[in-house]
């Protein structure tokens, strides 16, 4: 880059490294001072750019106000959406929570439901507090209106839950139950029973007791009947097993719920 | 030589120093750098083809850093200064490219 290669003068035919090695070891001359000071300006500037652009501090410190500006829109769009999206998903989970407590509670309620029909109807076995009516009747002396006086009694005192049983079977006591005669054995549910009677029942223990043994009551009935004997036994827990089929009615059907 | 000299003294000047760029001239360095090397791509040119001058390099030189650096400042207070630095890197990139050309042309004969 001497002065003298710009004229051209010689240039036009040596060979393009001779000519360099000629530039490079010229001697400096005056004009070449300006030129090689604006050279070493630039390799400074671009190496300080260079290291401001990697140290990563350019990012957004350096970056220009309608950039920052459309950045900040465009953050602030993704944060708009972003919350729009929780709130969705918030609300659908608030949603699906309900739906399920409710399901569940209705789900507990309809089997406790089912439960309490179940032991009422008696197609599920109870146990509980009760009492247990012991018949001894030797003698087959015991008629079916004292043992039906005795399950009134039971009833009308809170029993929840009975069974009668006897030679000859076990019989759940509901409240289509009936008790009859045959010969001189009782038949409950048809179901033919030889004394010793065993009548279980669930519900208040004083209660029923005091139900069954006051004077004249269903024990003193049964004690009247010649050589037969009655005995009232509380316990905090009788079970009672026998279960009956469940018919569905033929022909009624549940009644729309009247309307208020 | 001293040009070789002078661009390794400012290479480890940039270096050792480690600079900072002040904030207000953080937009315009990257013009100006940029219009430099068109500037030294051009005098290389002119150079291979015997029409180097040293006054017309220094010129030249000068007067594109300053208009570049001018352009993005209007730019700047007209609210397109990112649109104008990108247009002035696009042309000064294009300069650099055909310069590059006409050089490969001179040295490599094709």
């Amino acid at each position: 880059m001497t002065p003298d290669e710009a004229t051209g003068a010689t240039g036009a035919e040596e060979p393009l490294r001779q000519r360099l090695t000629r530039a490079l070891f010229a001697r400096p001359g005056r004009a070449q001072l300006g030129v090689a000071a604006l050279c070493g300006l630039l390799a400074f500037a671009l190496v300080t750019q260079v290291r401001t652009t990697a140290a990563g501090s350019g990012t957004l410190a350096s970056a220009r106000p309608d950039d920052l500006v459309s950045i900040l829109a465009d953050l602030s769009g993704r944060a708009d959406r972003l919350r729009s999206q929780v709130a969705d998903l918030q609300r659908s989970e608030a949603l699906l929570t309900n739906g399920s407590t409710r399901d569940s509670a209705a789900l507990a309620q309809a089997r406790s439901r089912a439960q309490t029909l179940g032991i009422l109807t008696g197609t599920l076995a109870a146990r509980g507090p009760g009492v247990v009516l012991t018949i001894q009747d030797p003698q087959l002396q015991v008629r079916s209106d004292i043992v039906l006086n005795a399950i009134e009694e039971l009833r009308d005192a809170g029993a929840e839950a009975m069974q009668i049983a006897g030679t000859g079977g076990v019989v759940r006591i509901v409240t289509s139950t009936a008790v009859g005669d045959l010969g001189s054995r009782i038949t409950v549910d048809g179901v033919a029973l030889t004394a010793p009677l065993r009548l279980v029942a669930i519900g208040d223990s004083r209660t029923l007791s005091t139900a069954l043994s006051f004077p004249g009551g269903a024990v003193d009935a049964v004690d009247a009947a010649p050589g037969a004997h009655a005995i009232v036994t509380a316990s905090p827990a009788v079970s009672v097993t026998a279960l009956r089929a469940l018919a569905a009615p033929r022909y009624a059907s549940p009644a729309p719920a009247p309307t208020p | 030589m001293i040009v070789l000299l002078a661009v390794a003294v400012g290479v480890s000047l940039g270096l050792v120093l480690q600079p900072t760029v002040p904030l207000d001239l953080q937009p315009y360095l990257p013009i100006a750098v940029v219009a430099a090397l068109d500037a030294l791509f051009g005098g290389v040119r002119a150079w291979l083809e015997h029409i180097f001058d040293d006054r017309v390099f220094v010129v030249s030189f000068v007067a594109n850093v300053l208009v570049a650096s001018l352009i993005v400042y209007v730019g700047d207070k007209l609210g397109v200064g990112g649109q104008l630095s990108t247009s002035i890197v696009v042309v000064l990139g294009i300069r650099i490219f055909s310069n590059a050309a006409a050089i490969r042309r001179r040295v490599f004969r094709a």
